[in-house]
């Protein structure tokens, strides 16, 4: 029973928030490791693009809101997810167009390309709080849980609770319909194939007549519809703060690095490598081990190996072992 | 002679701003821009070493600037005699126990033959003395935060003079940055890059929450000063005689003068750093330095160690901008862990670099004043210009009032538009390199 209790309570606060987290991040991850290989610069500004594309998911629901759409036991942001794509994409394109097709054209230095992204960065910021301000917004509607914490008291019969949020379930089920559908169409269609000899390549590719423009575009709308996932299910699981997209900025970079950077294989494993090393270092270890060791043993303290707010500084930590012993990453990336 | 020219008129300008903000809205906020742009000035002389000179990408400049505030409390502060009694011991043999659990792990690492053994013993290392560590740490730390928290619940500082701060606050970021280039340097650029942006949060976390160091959230108020107080100043018969025989009353004269003596003091360490990296830039050093950030390769084969080089100018620059931090903390009096934000202190400070002209200090400083300038008047024009946008809407529309108070965030767009209109049409920046 006790054993029972303890890995109810370990997948309640560790395992479900966990996974819910990696695939948030892997998502994003994926987007910034396929602007690498593709574009070949590290964007600073994808923290920024997820919370632009969270945000007309966040005016839409309020719309749909006030005209009476619901989406039954799911929230609305779902129904208004394919509008906010699009959106994205529009932004995306635009800002290709404008900014940084020039810098392409030039051949210019990967690290001049960082700073303009850190340009956009700044653009995408001020207008994200210039159009819904820098608050808290939320946004989540239907269903608070597909299992709460009392039902499952009462069905299994345990001390401990275990409580899937509806946007956990969500996330999950969402990540893993896109990354299959990436993974498909890089695999099988043509357009993927060419993307990835682009990536692996350039010269190649040109050689057989892949047209480099079309490959660009292909990957930004794809960024773009990974970006405004990732940014729709963080929102929903937490909350919506344009502050908070910023500072997701670095988990992702590490989770893109750790998984090896410019394989999108990689990128899923260092998500989630890097939210479960988050989760775990910080949670309070008290209850579960409450349970598993003899009362004479049962720790006084909250057995937390570091408080809540070093959750930086734990993906930072792996990306340096990573760095360090394996500078490409877990999935051999593109080499130094 | 003609680009002297234009760098005097570029400077010439700067200044005209400044004193048109003080003939329009007042001499103190001009004054204020002043003191904050020669700061500013200075950070943008430690980003351009290390980007101008060598091409490094730091973007953890915020981490280097809170160093050196954190240097100010550390310095300056008066010490809390019961918290070191109370909690004191605790706390440095914990901080000693971690630093020799590093040193045993670094041991182990270096002496053992690599395979599993090793990193089974560096794993068991590392977490005996985290747990040790944690054990010596903790109850430390706990009785000095108990230590009355309302005021203290700190250590204190060396109770030394501030000034002294500004020195400290260089070595401690240069501290700081030894140990992170040691790891990232030598790794491409865009790791440098990731990985500085992650140093920069953790200083900013561990500043946050450890209160014994220095009250974490709870800010440390009421740094000591360089300068008078302006209180004295007004109860000075002497000075208040001058200022009515300026015909300024004693309120405003007083304000001014404390902020005029900041200002010349920040002159001085402006001008002495600007002329060491006028110096490096010029010294064979500094040719060197060039040499490897234009081709990395070509000066590997003539035998210069560029990992060395690149981790001797990124540990330089970083102390400049752990001046420049300990400089602005001293300027504020107070030290607010949760004010600093990456936006702020990192990325303006490379808007700054790259508008002024990346590789010429002059174009830094140049570029630390005038974005410096920007970044505080914007917001007003920003709404001068939604006013006038919203002057044709109905009173008390949603959309009017929406605009208005967004008007705050325009500065953020702004910037980014200057960034990307520089890098695009005039890429080497107002002054560029010759």
């Amino acid at each position: 029973m006790d054993l029972l209790n303890a890995v109810v309570a370990l997948s309640n606060f560790v395992l479900i928030p966990a996974i819910a987290y990696g695939s948030q991040l892997a998502l994003g991850a994926l987007g910034v490791t396929l602007i690498y290989g593709i574009l070949r610069f590290s964007n600073f500004a994808h923290g920024d693009t997820m919370a632009f594309g969270a945000m007309i998911a966040v005016l839409l629901t309020w719309w749909f809101q006030a005209m009476g759409i619901g989406f039954g036991p799911l929230p609305t942001a779902l129904l208004t997810l394919p509008l906010a794509i699009m959106g994205c994409m529009a932004l995306v394109l635009v800002t290709d167009r404008l900014v940084y097709r020039f810098y392409r054209a030039q051949k210019a230095k990967p690290v001049i390309l960082v700073i303009v992204s850190m340009g956009v960065m700044f653009i995408l910021n001020g207008l994200v709080r210039f159009i819904i301000g820098p608050g808290d917004q939320r946004f989540a509607d239907g269903e608070r849980f597909i299992i709460s914490a009392r039902d499952f008291k009462t069905w299994s019969g345990l001390d401990e609770g275990l409580a899937i949020k509806t946007s956990q379930g969500i996330t999950v089920v969402v990540a893993v319909i896109c990354v299959a559908l990436l993974f498909w169409f890089l695999g099988k269609t043509r357009t993927g194939k060419s993307m990835r000899a682009y990536s692996d390549n350039e010269d190649l590719a040109l050689l057989s007549g892949i047209n480099p423009e079309r490959v660009v575009m292909i990957t930004w709308l794809i960024v773009a519809a990974l970006a405004t996932t990732a940014g729709v299910l963080y929102g929903l699981d937490k909350s919506f703060k344009p502050f908070v997209y910023f500072q997701l900025l670095l988990p992702i970079f590490a989770s893109a690095i750790v998984g090896g950077l410019g394989s999108p294989l990689g990128a899923i494993a260092g998500g989630f490598v890097i939210a479960f090393s988050e989760v775990t270092i910080t949670y309070a270890w008290k209850k579960v081990l409450g349970y598993l060791v003899p009362e004479s043993l049962e720790p006084d303290g909250l057995v937390q190996l570091l408080s809540t707010d070093y959750k930086f500084a734990v993906s930072f930590v792996i990306l340096l072992i990573v760095l360090l012993f394996k500078p490409t990453g877990l999935f051999r990336g593109k080499a130094v | 002679m003609s680009e002297q020219m234009k760098k005097l008129g570029l400077f010439a300008l700067v200044g005209a701003l400044i004193l048109l903000t003080g003939y329009m809205q007042s001499w103190n906020s001009a004054l204020q821009i002043l003191n904050m742009g020669l700061i500013s000035a200075i950070m943008a002389i430690g980003v351009n070493l290390q980007w101008g000179f060598a091409g490094l990408f730091n973007v953890g400049v915020m981490g280097f600037v809170a160093l050196g505030g954190l240097a100010t409390v550390l310095v300056s502060m008066p010490p809390v005699p019961e918290a070191w009694s109370q909690g004191g011991a605790g706390v440095v043999l914990g901080l000693a126990l971690g630093a020799a659990t590093i040193v045993a792990a670094a041991l182990v690492a270096s002496r053992l033959p690599k395979g599993a053994t090793r990193s089974l013993a560096i794993l068991g290392v590392l977490v005996a003395g985290f747990f040790l560590f944690r054990a010596v740490f903790d109850p430390g730390v706990e009785a000095v935060e108990a230590v009355n928290p309302a005021v203290s619940g700190y250590l204190g500082g060396l109770g030394l003079p501030v000034v002294l701060a500004w020195p400290v606050g260089g070595v401690l970021a240069a501290g700081g940055a030894w140990l992170i280039g040691k790891t990232a340097l030598g790794l491409r650029s865009d790791y440098l890059a990731i990985a500085t942006l992650g140093i920069a949060e953790i200083i900013i976390a561990v500043m946050k929450n450890e209160d014994w160091l220095a009250r974490g959230v709870k800010n440390v108020i009421g740094l000591p000063r360089p300068v008078p107080y302006e209180i004295d100043l007004q109860n000075d018969p002497g000075f208040v005689d001058r200022a009515s025989g300026l015909g300024i009353d004693p309120v405003t004269a007083s304000t001014l003068y404390v902020k005029l003596e900041y200002a010349l003091m920040f002159l001085v360490v402006l001008v002495i750093l600007l002329w060491m990296a006028q110096m490096a830039l010029k010294s064979p050093w500094g040719r060197m330095m060039r040499a490897i950030r234009d081709n990395e390769v070509a000066a590997e084969a003539m035998g210069k160690d560029v990992t060395r080089r690149h981790l001797h100018i990124f540990v330089l620059g970083s102390a400049v901008c752990g001046i420049a931090g300990a400089m602005m903390t001293t300027l504020d009096g107070q030290l607010t862990p949760g004010t600093y934000q990456p936006l702020r202190f990192t990325f303006l400070v490379w808007v700054m670099v790259i508008v002024g002209g990346s590789g010429n200090n002059f174009g830094a400083v140049l570029g630390g004043m005038l974005i410096w300038f920007l970044w505080v008047q914007v917001e007003p024009m920003g709404l001068a210009l939604m006013q006038l946008v919203t002057s044709g809407m109905a009173e008390g529309s949603a959309l009017k009032s929406h605009l208005l108070d967004s008007a705050a965030h325009m500065r953020l767009l702004t910037m980014g538009v200057i960034l990307l209109l520089v890098l695009r049409f005039s890429p080497r920046g107002l002054i560029p390199e010759k």
